[in-house]
């Protein structure tokens, strides 16, 4: 399908670049729906590959790129269950967004983040599957996990491993801070700054760059220097899981959810 | 270097014309929270203005707990 309109997501191709925009209010939390269409554009990407040079995925929230997972529907979810079952769940819904953005991440397409606003957790990971991050200088980056006593699940870590040193990786995960687009510039996380509301423009402009380009050759390089890291995602998955079994981890997601005051993203 | 005035001075203008409302209308003292009807999102659209204005980083953690503009400026000062 070249183009498509899902519950939280819709894509289109156009000139040799495909772009996938995220739009589900108010922050594109990624949930069982946005799973399921993101699911729809992988089992979509063979037929878009065949004809594309490059994929640029956009938010259309004002909010920001991505708030991360849907804290509210794991916890509805969760807490209707045994401990057994709900960590079954999460297992489950862990492997289907692994096998999501490793599909992503080893896309032969060029693939762009355009990151405006908030891109933290879960949507800092789907950013992360990509080769590239423009990002506009309001953008903030964050793996708030530990705050709710959780690592990164989504394959957060080894592929911030893969692209910063590992002292910044150490200081999102363990101050659990968020970073504005400048810094993240700085530490080579993100590859162009644009200015504020200018950072699909810019990646459109990058895209069309790659199109230039012998695809087959640009796959094989990516495939030289960007390596999926497949047995750190599988542990990342099982810590997880370990973690997510302990009492603590409901008692700091009911807190999250039930907090009516207007600091539920700062720490 | 500037003064905490100044500093506290620059982060209400900053504040006023990132959220559209008039400057006279803010005060050092006023918790921006509740003036400026704002959330936790919209507190990091101002955390990156101030920082990209006065080029300093201001982790997440040092506002925490932090409500009025001139607490903010403080926390700012300590980094210039």
């Amino acid at each position: 399908m070249d183009e498509y309109k899902g519950k939280t997501l819709s894509w289109r191709m156009s000139d040799g670049i495909v772009e996938l925009a995220l739009d589900r209010p108010p922050a594109n939390e990624i949930g069982l729906a946005m799973l399921e269409d993101l699911e729809q554009f992988t089992s979509s990407l063979p037929s878009l590959e065949s004809k594309a040079s490059a994929l640029i995925l956009y938010s259309e929230q004002k909010a920001g790129f991505s708030a991360g997972a849907d804290l509210r529907e794991l916890y509805e979810q969760a807490r209707k269950m045994d401990v057994s079952s709900a960590a079954k769940g999460v297992r489950e819904f862990l492997e289907r967004i692994h096998a999501v953005l490793n599909r992503l991440d080893t896309s032969p397409l060029t693939t762009l983040a355009a990151v405006h606003g908030v891109c933290f957790g879960g949507g800092f990971e789907l950013a992360l599957a990509c080769d590239l991050i423009v990002a506009d200088k309001m953008a903030r980056f964050c793996f708030p996990e530990l705050r709710l006593g959780l690592i990164p699940g989504f394959g957060g870590i080894p592929r911030l491993k893969r692209d910063v040193g590992n002292g910044v990786v150490r200081d999102l995960l363990l101050t659990g801070r968020s970073i504005n687009a400048t810094k993240a510039l700085s530490v080579g996380l993100v590859s162009q700054l644009a200015a504020e509301g200018e950072a699909l423009r810019l990646a459109r402009a990058t895209a069309a760059q790659t199109t230039k380009f012998d695809r087959s050759t640009a796959a094989a390089a990516k495939r030289f220097i960007k390596p999926l890291p497949a047995e750190e995602l599988r542990r990342e998955i099982d810590i997880f899981c370990d973690l997510f079994a302990r009492p603590a981890i409901m008692e700091g997601l009911r807190k999250f959810v039930e907090n009516a005051g207007p600091h539920p993203y700062l720490p | 270097m500037k003064t905490i005035e100044q500093t506290t001075d620059e982060v209400l203008n900053l504040a006023a014309t990132h959220f559209k409302v008039s400057r006279s209308t803010l005060q050092p003292g006023d918790d921006f929270y509740k003036k400026l009807g704002i959330d936790s999102l919209q507190a990091l659209e101002l955390l990156t203005r101030l920082e990209n204005h006065f080029g300093v980083e201001l982790p997440d953690y040092e506002v925490q707990g932090v409500s009025d503009f001139h607490t903010l400026a403080s926390r700012i000062q300590a980094r210039l």
